[in-house]
Formats: structure tokens, C-alpha cells, sequence
């Protein structure tokens, strides 16, 4: 595990639920700190102060920690278990109001990419907005970035060639890559550094991606997004 | 009975054998508006609470039982009501912290910390179909009682009768927290089961103070 990463807890009714949500973020996010904390100390339906309490002490490398709640009662055996942390450690532990499953995916792949503790906060967040999906496939006929001169503006189209198009995967390897630069890049209109947002697109094979960055290493960050998206991510 | 240690004692006894006799009646209240497990939960963290009981130094105070009750429905209860009631006991132990003899103010104390330790965590406020609806009432009869001049045992009383009328009056009310906010208007007509088990909790308060504890 990587040092100083956020670490993150998922809180259910149901055990199944919360290891199903690790195996699901586990895709996206394989080195990110997690701990399911899904069920009753005797595996029943319900919620465990003795697990949540645990769970957050498994993941808390001293970066932060998130929790995700399901259900109400969830949320206040998580707030129960932060009232009996040292005052030192509950500093750094936050429970994120968010959909459980969006949200731990969302901000999973945030803490694979070493974010802080406020940027994994933004990107469970970021699971409970209303923006409505996007449908880049339905718009995408529109084809040819205009290239601005300027060093702070690059712009570029790239036709999708793997399969299944920014699902998954692809898109949290997207988004990983544009964490990396500090350009504001936007994807057919959105944040290209949410993952959500980028899979709110709903881009398939076929598809023409329109990448615009805005920052020093704007030229950097299109050159090497076109790259990848041309690549196929490893799936032609 | 003075209100000591070994009251709390009886307290939670009390509790204990008031939760496992209406525990069919509190699992049929939830199955009706929320998912069915309040009794059961109650049940099994009340019953953890038991053998432990048996453990306590004679000269443990009030708050020592109290907080014992509460560190003890936390981890055991598993529902909603594990982290509220253990909230209220473990804000009402610090609000009679040291205290070997509880007077009229200090069952006032007591009871004002629980119901504002339920209310930080559940934020519910009176009217929303929770035990906050038994809650407040019995703490707001509990202070008049005790201005009247009553007796510790008298304000518990007191406590526990508007209690069992807060949970009462929950029948005709819409939830706006917890699983039965979920219903909308199907809720109407169903007492709240935290409402309900309060007032229990607190007839069990006032039967032991009565010295009509479960031994």
C-alpha cells in the first residue's frame, strides 16, 4: 500500500454489500486502502460500531479517512464510532453524505491517485449531484478541435477504438492520467478528472472525444490523453 | 429507594426484563413502519448489559452504570437504537458524573442529556414519529415535577407517564426520519417503536426508583 493515501470505509446493513463494493472498486482502484464494515457483529443484517471502529483503524495511514454510509442507522454508528476516536484521528475522518456505491467508487479511484483528503471527499461527493447524463454519442458528430496557439489552451478530437468505449476501466485510467497535470481539461464538457462525470458521457466505440485543457502543461496533458484514448487502453 | 448505584443497577435490569416481555410487541410495531428489528436489537444489547452488571464494585455510582449501559448497547444492538440509546446514556452519565445520590434536579439532568444526546445524533425533533416524541415530553413533565417540589422517584414517574403518552400520540403522524420516513402517509396510524420502547425504558427508570425493580 502506498503511503500516506487516503484510506476509505464502506458502512452497510448488509456484508455483502459492503465486500461487494471493494470488489467492484477493487477494479479501478487496486492499491487504494479499503475496508468493508457491512453487517452485524454476527453477520447479521445491520450495522457494527466494533467493525466501523475497526475498519477505520485498518485504513488510517495518517492521510485521512473517508466513510460511506448506506442507510440511516449506518450513519449514526459511524458517527458513534468517530466520538470515541482520539481527537487526533477523528480530525482526519470524515463521513461523506454520498450514493454508497457511486460515491465509494468515485472516491476510490481519487485515493488510487494519491488525492488529498479533501479531494476524495469532493469525488464521493460528486456521486450525489444531479447532472444529468450526457450522451457524447448522440453529439459526437461533431468532429476537429480548433487548436488555440497559445501555450495555455490545446485542444484535440480523438475517435474511440476500443470496444466498450469509456466505461469503466478506461475512464478511471483517463481520469488517473489527468489528475496527473495541473490544466483544467474538460471532456465533451466535462471535468475530465471526474470519474463520474466521465462516465456520465456514456462514450462509446465510435465516438469523437473532444479534449480542451487550459493550464501550463495544457499541451502535455492533450498530447498524452489523445495518446491513450488512441491506444485503445490495451483493449484492440 | 435512593437513586444510587444500585439503582441504575435495577435500572437497567428493569430494562432488560421490560425489553425481552414487549419484545414481540416492538419487533410487530417496527415490521409495520421500518424493518422489523427494534425488539430483536434492544433485546440482545439490553441482554449483554446483564452478566456485566454483575461485575460492578459496590460502590459504583450511577454514572458508572449508566456508561457501562451505554459503551455496551453501542456495540451490541446493531440497529439505529444501539447508537441512540447509547448516545442518551452516555450523555446522561457525564450529566451526573460523581454523583453517588441522585436528587430531583439531577433525574431532571439525566433525562435533559439523554433526550438532547438522541436529538445530536438522530436530529430528529419532536413531531418527526421518533423516540424524540417520548422523549420530550417526559423530560419537559420531569422538570415540572421537579419544581413542584417532587420526589426523584415522583419526577421519574412523571417521566414515564408523559413518555408512554408521547409515544401515544406518534400513531397519527407522518415520520420525517428514520426508515419509516420512507411511507409517506402509509406510517399513519402506527406508533413510533422507539417512542414505544422509550416509555418502557422509563417505566423501567421509575419502577426500580420505586423499589418495584426486577431483581
Amino acid at each position: 500500500m502506498s503511503g500516506g493515501a487516503v484510506g476509505l470505509v464502506f458502512v452497510s446493513h448488509s456484508a455483502l454489500i459492503a465486500e461487494g463494493l471493494i470488489a467492484l472498486a477493487r477494479q479501478m482502484a487496486p492499491d487504494a486502502a479499503l475496508a468493508a464494515a457491512g453487517g452485524t457483529d454476527e453477520g447479521g443484517i445491520g450495522t457494527s460500531f466494533e467493525l466501523v471502529s475497526a475498519g477505520i483503524a485498518a485504513v488510517d495511514s495518517g492521510a485521512g479517512v473517508v466513510v460511506l454510509c448506506d442507510l440511516g442507522s449506518a450513519i449514526l454508528t459511524a458517527e458513534t464510532a468517530l466520538d470515541f476516536l482520539d481527537d487526533d484521528v477523528r480530525g482526519r475522518v470524515r463521513i461523506v453524505d454520498a450514493p454508497l456505491v457511486e460515491g465509494g467508487v468515485a472516491a476510490a479511484v481519487a485515493a488510487q491517485t494519491g488525492a488529498s483528503l479533501d479531494e476524495v471527499v469532493d469525488a464521493a461527493r460528486s456521486a450525489a449531484g444531479g447532472d444529468p447524463a450526457q450522451h457524447g454519442a448522440d453529439e459526437a458528430t461533431r468532429a476537429g478541435g480548433s487548436d488555440d496557439p497559445t501555450a495555455s489552451h490545446a485542444a484535440a478530437s480523438v475517435t474511440l477504438r476500443n470496444k466498450d468505449g469509456l466505461h469503466a476501466r478506461p475512464a478511471a485510467e483517463f481520469v488517473k492520467l489527468a489528475s496527473t497535470f495541473a490544466a483544467k481539461v474538460v471532456v465533451n464538457g466535462k471535468d475530465a478528472k471526474s470519474l463520474l462525470g466521465i462516465m456520465s458521457l456514456g462514450l462509446v466505440k465510435g465516438a469523437v472525444v473532444e479534449l480542451q485543457a487550459d493550464g501550463p502543461d495544457a499541451e502535455d496533458a492533450i498530447g498524452a490523453l489523445a495518446s491513450l484514448i488512441e491506444s485503445g487502453f490495451g483493449e484492440v | 429507594m435512593g437513586l444510587n448505584g444500585a439503582w441504575a443497577i435495577a435500572w437497567m435490569r428493569g430494562s432488560a426484563a421490560v425489553v425481552a416481555e414487549h419484545r414481540v410487541e416492538l419487533i410487530t410495531l417496527d415490521r409495520d413502519i421500518g424493518d422489523g428489528d427494534h425488539g430483536e436489537n434492544l433485546d440482545r444489547g439490553f441482554s449483554a448489559i446483564l452478566p456485566k452488571l454483575d461485575e460492578q464494585p459496590a460502590d459504583a455510582t450511577p454514572a458508572d452504570i449508566l456508561k457501562l449501559a451505554a459503551t455496551t448497547l453501542i456495540s451490541t444492538v446493531g440497529g439505529a437504537s444501539g447508537p441512540l440509546y447509547g448516545t442518551a446514556l452516555l450523555k446522561a452519565s457525564i450529566a451526573v458524573a460523581g454523583q453517588e445520590d441522585l436528587d430531583a434536579d439531577a433525574v431532571v439532568a439525566l433525562l435533559t442529556a439523554a433526550r438532547d444526546g438522541i436529538v445530536l445524533r438522530g436530529k430528529a425533533e419532536v413531531g418527526d414519529k421518533t423516540m424524540v416524541d417520548a422523549w420530550t415530553p417526559a423530560v419537559d413533565a420531569a422538570s415540572a415535577a421537579a419544581a413542584a417540589g417532587e420526589s426523584p422517584a415522583r419526577v421519574l414517574a412523571a417521566a414515564a407517564d408523559a413518555a408512554w403518552g408521547g409515544a401515544a400520540a406518534t400513531e397519527p403522524l407522518v415520520a420525517r426520519k428514520g426508515r419509516a420516513s420512507y411511507l409517506g402517509e402509509r406510517a399513519i396510524g402506527h406508533r413510533d417503536p422507539g417512542a414505544q420502547s422509550t416509555s418502557y425504558l422509563l417505566q423501567a427508570a421509575a419502577a426500580a426508583a420505586a423499589g418495584e425493580g426486577a431483581a
